[in-house]
């Protein structure tokens, strides 16, 4: 047996065996993460892997990604729009216009003193005009109905539709950024990209028309076909299904709900990797790698590194985008506090290097392993702590201890990455 | 019009913080630099290395209020400081034994030791959040203002307030001292200068039988110092958070980039730019203008560019700027 | 006749791959200058690099004083009493030329005002530049500077990589004068130099390398009269 085959049976086992020692339900939640980590761990091995690309923006795809699910599904917000919806729209553009000016000039005009002072004039004014109309704007929406509303809303379009439009949003922003920041050297580029991930995380914290910002969107849709626990348990013909194998209704519904986002994210999954694998054995994968393994010969030979590397980026950030947009869906609210780099970059970066970087299939061993390990320790871990603290006399040292069982996972992650950069650089699959 | 009130009132809310924020960084910026000039990576493992070294030093602080020792009208973190400083350097040079040492003996690339040092950031921020959690500390303790408003008030009968914090006045009085101390061992003595020549050619130092380990291990120390004196100032003067001293990174970096990278007088320039930018440009003018404009021209409402929740922003503007248009920064960096 | 101060004898071996040298030998007597010459190629560079330890020997050995050096680091030929003027990347172009200077007498613990009087002596142009960085300076002063700094040491042998590559003749002229005045001086120069004619000129003995191994050796005069070397090397 390869030695994927081995690794591979021997986490289906792991997540069997959790299924039979904890719960079913433990099992698929954790499995289902795993998928959508292993998405996001594709997209990271796509950049990393085939093109050695640094992105360390990881966690601003995912949340573009749950912003889609917020603009397609959630219902609109009548009264915000009209309060102030088109002066928002028209600031947006204005903005938009600026930028696309300042571009055109700085290009077109000759280098000298004379260009810089007529970008930063046209900066400034663009920047007064954009504030005037959308300053106003933002007041009208955001008050409206602060306590439930205060946004604009979404479409109210079907939830399932948010996946790609998610994948688009994270791909028009992978091609802002690649466009300036991918000529960087590749630890400049990796603070640059982590840097426009706090940016769109702050911008999505902060603006409440967009998503009410920290007071959170919740009741986003579920996407379709997946049922709703409290609609199975009502009925009857479910029930009467639930009786006849001997199932307790509550349970057998929320695993039910959770076998369906595992067959659909699954369904994303494998052409993603098919797709994926396609594309590494290709003569563009070929030159991909011949690029990352050297750039300097590989661009004496007429090859456009950096637009290949815009592509890449733009690719590996829109499945990054998709999977954060499923995220979303799944979770059925945003919050956009919740997005922390630990955890939505770094976390899918040790996905992917544990896994084996370049390799595709490597890339969803670490995902699902590492979500594995990042859940059970979240859910086992102030038990574990517990035990192992038994010796101690109860008091504050104790209570504390228990208490920070939660960030023994970083440790632990960080201990694993180390070990792994050290005895095994390739990963646990290689790169063929 | 009045400007002298005006003077004052930017003097209070844009010029003071900027200028004690700017130290901060400052000495988190040549902790970055010097590692990169000598250790040649970009350590991101820097701001939870200054969120360590704070945690050991807010616990020597409680342990020294607990004992009933105190500075007086001056923080009682001072004195912990140094104890902050020698875990930090154990803990920089365990790492660099443990685990960097490998890569630099076997020629890694750039990018793998990037790699390892965010594997460090997890260990750090792990370690960090297990010993102190993750909730905001405040270890200020002495007198808060060295000139309240009240008392500029008083003392001047003008109608803005002055006022400075005594964690102002003590980032910038030892952040000069540091900064001094720094310079005058880099420039004067025999192992500072034997750093300045691996920094710019480490073949050449080798050659000129300069010993690498004693050059990597003293960059550890100071490194693990700089990180700790900056990170205990920035906590005396807003809080800790070790969130914070992780989004840190950025700022940190991008005045260290803008300063040129590797370049010690670069990283300092750097602080300041990226500290007065981000203050200047969050900052709400309307008290400043409403001095200095004529009445009729007085702002009504809020003028400020930029809310402060997109201070990050301001550094990534002015990062991104740089590496476009000048790529070694400033004062010329490294350019690798 | 007494062996040479240093001699590389019968080297063999390269960076790794396929050797570069086969069964190459070279010596400097005391206080004489010895330079190598010879096509693109020919492995002058790395003969020298061997016989400073910068790689590894498969057969042969380099002796100095009578000493068997062959296993020791390149620090340790420091150490010993070698300096070394690489033929790029040779000086600390950050820092000042008088810091340049005592990067070279690191080593050193005892006070090195002396021989830094010597060289500035040697090198006038240096002393009144000192404080300047080196990098600053034109083609021929940093070369100065990158000599400079492996005499600090008080080095017994100096080996210097191309020391007049891309600097104009008449410096090129002013540069030999000043390593004729070294070797004076009591100090072995081993030199590896494209402007084969000026080189032996003032060579009291001459190497010819072609592919690694010696074609011809002999005194400085004798190998610009040999007119076999004057044709294939000299370019007539």
């Amino acid at each position: 047996m390869s030695r994927s085959a081995v690794l591979f049976s021997a986490l289906t086992l792991l997540y069997i065996s959790t299924g039979i020692i904890f719960s079913w339900n433990l099992a698929l939640s954790i499995l289902i993460m795993g998928l959508l980590s292993s998405i996001m761990a594709l997209g990271v091995n796509i950049q990393l892997g085939y093109a050695g690309l640094f992105n360390t923006g990881i966690m601003g795809f995912t949340a573009l990604g749950g912003l889609a699910v917020v603009l397609v599904s959630a219902q609109p917000v009548v009264a915000g729009w009209n309060a102030g919806g088109p002066g928002i729209l028209a600031g947006l553009l204005l903005g938009a216009a600026t930028l696309a000016l300042t571009i055109f000039i700085w290009n077109r005009m000759a280098t000298g003193r004379v260009r810089i002072l007529i970008t930063i004039i046209i900066l400034i004014i663009g920047f007064i005009l954009f504030r005037t109309v959308i300053d106003p704007a933002i007041i009208a929406v955001e008050t409206n109905d602060p306590a439930s509303y205060g946004n604009l809303g979404g479409l109210g379009l079907p939830s399932l539709l948010a996946w790609p439009v998610g994948g688009l949003l994270a791909a028009v922003a992978a091609w802002a950024i690649g466009k300036t920041a991918l000529g960087l050297r590749s630890d400049y580029l990796a603070i640059a990209t982590l840097g426009i991930a706090e940016i769109i995380v702050a911008v999505m914290r902060n603006e409440d028309w967009l998503a009410r910002g920290v007071k959170n969107i919740d009741e986003l849709p579920r996407p379709w076909p997946v049922p709703y626990e409290v609609v199975l348990q009502k009925d009857p013909s479910f029930i009467d299904w639930a009786l006849r194998w001997g199932f307790d209704t509550v349970t057998s519904s929320t695993i039910i709900v959770k076998l369906c986002y595992v067959v659909m994210f699954s369904l994303v999954l494998l052409p993603l990797i098919w797709l994926s694998e396609r594309a590494l054995h290709s003569p563009w994968g070929r030159m991909m790698r011949a690029i990352r393994d050297n750039e300097v010969a590989a661009s004496a030979m007429g090859k456009n590194v950096t637009k290949r590397h815009l592509q890449i980026f733009i690719l590996g950030s829109s499945i990054v985008g998709i999977a954060g947009a499923m995220m979303t869906s799944m979770e059925g609210q945003l919050i956009p506090g919740a997005y922390n780099p630990l955890r939505f970059t770094f976390l899918i970066w040790v996905m992917a290097i544990v896994g084996g970087s370049g390799n595709n299939w490597g890339s969803v061993l670490g995902g699902l392993l590492i979500s594995w390990l990042w859940l059970i320790v979240e859910s086992l871990g102030p038990g574990l702590m517990i035990i192992l603290t038994n010796g101690i006399p109860d008091g504050w040292l104790k209570t504390h201890l228990v208490e920070s069982a939660p960030h023994m996972r970083l440790l632990t992650l960080g201990v694993i990455l180390l070990v792994v950069l050290r005895f095994s650089p390739r990963g646990l699959i290689p790169e063929k | 019009m009045d400007f002298l009130n005006a003077l004052i009132a930017f003097l209070n809310f844009v010029f003071v913080p900027g200028l004690a924020y700017g130290a901060q960084l400052a000495l988190g910026a040549l902790g970055i630099t010097l590692i990169y000039g000598i250790l040649r990576f970009s350590n991101f493992a820097h701001g939870d290395t200054m969120a360590f070294g704070t945690m050991v030093t807010i616990y020597t602080t409680w342990g020294l209020q607990a004992a009933g020792i105190t500075l007086g009208v001056l923080p009682t973190a001072l004195l912990g400081l140094p104890v902050g400083i020698a875990a930090t350097a154990f803990l920089t040079l365990a790492t660099d034994r443990i685990i960097y040492k490998f890569y630099r003996k076997n020629k890694a690339l750039p990018t793998v030791l990037v790699m390892v040092s965010m594997g460090v950031m997890f260990v750090l921020n792990g370690i960090v959040r297990l010993f102190i959690g993750v909730e905001e500390q405040n270890f200020a303790d002495g007198e808060r203002f060295l000139i309240s408003t009240g008392d500029f008030k008083a003392m001047t009968g003008l109608a803005e307030g002055l006022a400075i914090k005594s964690t102002q006045a003590i980032t910038v009085i030892v952040a000069v001292l540091v900064v001094t101390w720094l310079f005058w061992f880099l420039q004067k003595t025999r192992t500072g200068k034997s750093m300045r020549a691996f920094s710019d050619n480490e073949e050449l130092a080798l050659l000129s039988s300069i010993n690498p380990d004693r050059v990597v291990q003293m960059t550890w120390i100071i490194a693990a110092a700089l990180a700790t004196i900056a990170g205990v100032l920035y906590g005396l003067d807003k809080s800790f958070k070790p969130f914070t001293y992780f989004q840190l990174l950025l700022p940190i970096f991008a005045a260290a980039i803008v300063g040129g990278l590797g370049n010690p007088l670069g990283a300092i320039a750097g602080g300041f730019i990226i500290a007065f930018s981000e203050v200047t440009v969050t900052y709400a003018w309307t008290k400043v203008l409403t001095y200095v404009l004529p009445e009729s021209m007085a702002p009504k409402n809020l003028i400020q560019l930029i809310s402060t929740d997109y201070k990050l922003a301001v550094s990534f503007v002015i990062l991104i700027l740089v590496l476009l248009f000048m790529p070694t920064g400033l004062f010329k960096g490294k350019s690798v | 006749m007494a062996e040479p101060f240093l001699i590389g004898e019968a080297m063999t071996g390269g960076y790794g791959g396929a050797d570069i040298l086969h069964d190459c030998t070279i010596s400097v007597e005391k206080g004489q200058i010895a330079v190598i010459v010879g096509p693109n190629g020919a492995g002058k560079s790395t003969a020298m690099k061997a016989m400073f330890g910068m790689l590894k020997l498969r057969t042969g050995h380099v002796r100095l004083a009578g000493e068997n050096i062959t296993a020791l680091s390149p620090q340790d030929r420091v150490a010993k009493g070698m300096g070394f003027v690489p033929q790029t990347h040779n000086i600390f172009t950050s820092m000042t030329v008088e810091e340049n200077l005592e990067m070279g007498a690191f080593i050193r613990r005892d006070d090195f005002a002396d021989t830094l009087a010597q060289v500035y002596d040697l090198f006038p142009i240096l002393k009144q530049k000192r404080f300047q960085p080196a990098g600053e300076l034109s083609g021929g002063q940093r070369q100065q500077v990158a000599v400079g700094r492996a005499l600090m040491t008080q080095p017994k042998v100096l080996m210097l990589d191309e020391p007049t590559a891309g600097i104009s003749p008449i410096i090129m002229g002013e540069l030999f004068e000043r390593i004729i005045e070294i070797a004076r001086t009591g100090i072995s120069i081993m030199m590896v130099e494209q402007n084969a004619r000026q080189a032996l000129d003032i060579a009291d003995k001459g190497y010819v390398l072609v592919q690694g191994s010696n074609r011809f050796t002999g005194t400085g005069t004798t190998l610009l009269a040999n007119p076999e070397v004057r044709r294939s090397f000299l370019g007539g």
